[in-house]
């Protein structure tokens, strides 16, 4: 078989996962793409290490610890995102800015923070 | 000249690696399954960052997996294959479903799955995906797998070479899967005096699917 079609395959499938995590605003959907990204790695380390008949199958053995490890992650992760739901009654990433710089603040507005703000607005949604 | 000697060489250099290697434009059964899965599953994987129903996308990503599987198969890694359909199949998205459904996720069409970046987030995939196949389908031009003789991925194969070469590792491994557990159900559980006096009822259930996420992984690490 000819090297590039897995190779192709995978970078294609990591790029679609890098639009994903940029793209999507649901923390879940986050890490579906993380997995994509996560899978593509998988082809790539697969199909070379079945191009290299590495003798101590080194990319195999990687694959498996990479899944392994995106198991954990996985539970981790939506452990982390229940957290957060509990916490501030939304999944959604784009609304999580409590540690975000917004710049300088008004010269004359009295002083509240951005993220002051923004955490009512995201208790009021709740 | 020198173009062509380099071709000479880079072609002997083919038939050392390989025994045989079929013309690019001559594609072989495998190479046509591994094509026609490999569109399937990109297919998938595109509807699951982009489809706008949340538990579509989850579907979606189980066809992607399931895909990739195929595609072991086809690169004669059986075990990974297996492992793959038995752990993302089997397990990690039924956590994700899980997790869909703790955090309340909308049945129907969301319209605000994708956030307002989403036109920067196309043009740096597209990018970096022109970048990527570019290089690689350079880089690659003139390299055949040899997928004949004694199968890369059988059972018997990983199982030697990772109880022979990487048993540290997959030790380490268990340990770490364990802190993984620890770390779920410690997040998952409230503390203090809220735990005997919330009667919030979505605190346990969370608490439950965290220690389920974490389990799972450990069963997951134990098939390996």
């Amino acid at each position: 078989m000819h090297l590039a079609y897995p190779a192709v395959l995978a970078a294609l499938l990591f790029c679609v996962g890098v639009y994903g995590v940029l793209a999507r605003r649901n923390a879940i959907l986050v890490l579906m793409s993380v997995e994509l990204m996560l899978n593509a790695v998988n082809l790539n380390l697969v199909a070379f290490d079945v191009w290299l008949r590495d003798t101590l199958h080194a990319g195999q053995a990687l694959t498996l610890f990479i899944i392994t490890i995106a198991a954990a992650e996985i539970g981790l992760g939506l452990a982390i995102v229940l957290l957060v739901y509990r916490n501030r009654g939304s999944s959604d990433i784009d609304r999580l800015t409590a540690l975000a710089d917004h710049g300088q603040p008004a010269p004359d507005g009295p002083d509240l923070p951005g993220p002051a703000a923004d955490d009512e607005k995201a208790e009021a949604t709740a | 000249m020198s173009l062509s000697t380099k071709l000479d060489v880079n072609l002997a250099a083919n038939v050392s690696a390989a025994a045989h290697h079929p013309g690019f434009l001559s594609p072989t059964g495998v190479e046509i399954t591994f094509l026609l899965v490999g569109l399937a599953t990109l297919g998938a994987a595109v509807l699951t960052v982009t489809t706008r129903q949340l538990v579509h996308a989850a579907l979606w990503l189980v066809v992607a997996l399931g895909g990739l599987a195929v595609e072991y198969l086809l690169l004669t890694a059986e075990f990974i294959a297996w492992v793959q359909v038995l752990i993302y199949v089997g397990s990690v998205v039924v956590l994700l479903l899980f997790g869909l459904m703790l955090t309340r996720a909308p049945i129907g069409r969301s319209p605000d799955a994708d956030s307002e970046n989403r036109p920067v987030a196309l043009a740096v995939a597209l990018a970096a995906a022109v970048t990527l196949v570019w290089v690689v389908a350079d880089a690659f031009r003139s390299t055949w797998i040899n997928l004949h003789g004694v199968a890369q991925g059988s059972s018997r194969v990983t199982g030697e070479s990772l109880f022979r070469h990487w048993v540290l590792p997959f030790e380490a491994l268990s340990v770490l899967l364990l802190a993984a557990l620890v770390g779920a159900i410690v997040l998952s559980r409230r503390d203090g005096a809220d735990a005997y006096a919330g009667a919030d009822t979505g605190a346990g259930a969370s608490a439950d699917a965290g220690a389920g996420a974490a389990a799972n992984a450990r069963t997951g690490g134990k098939e390996n």
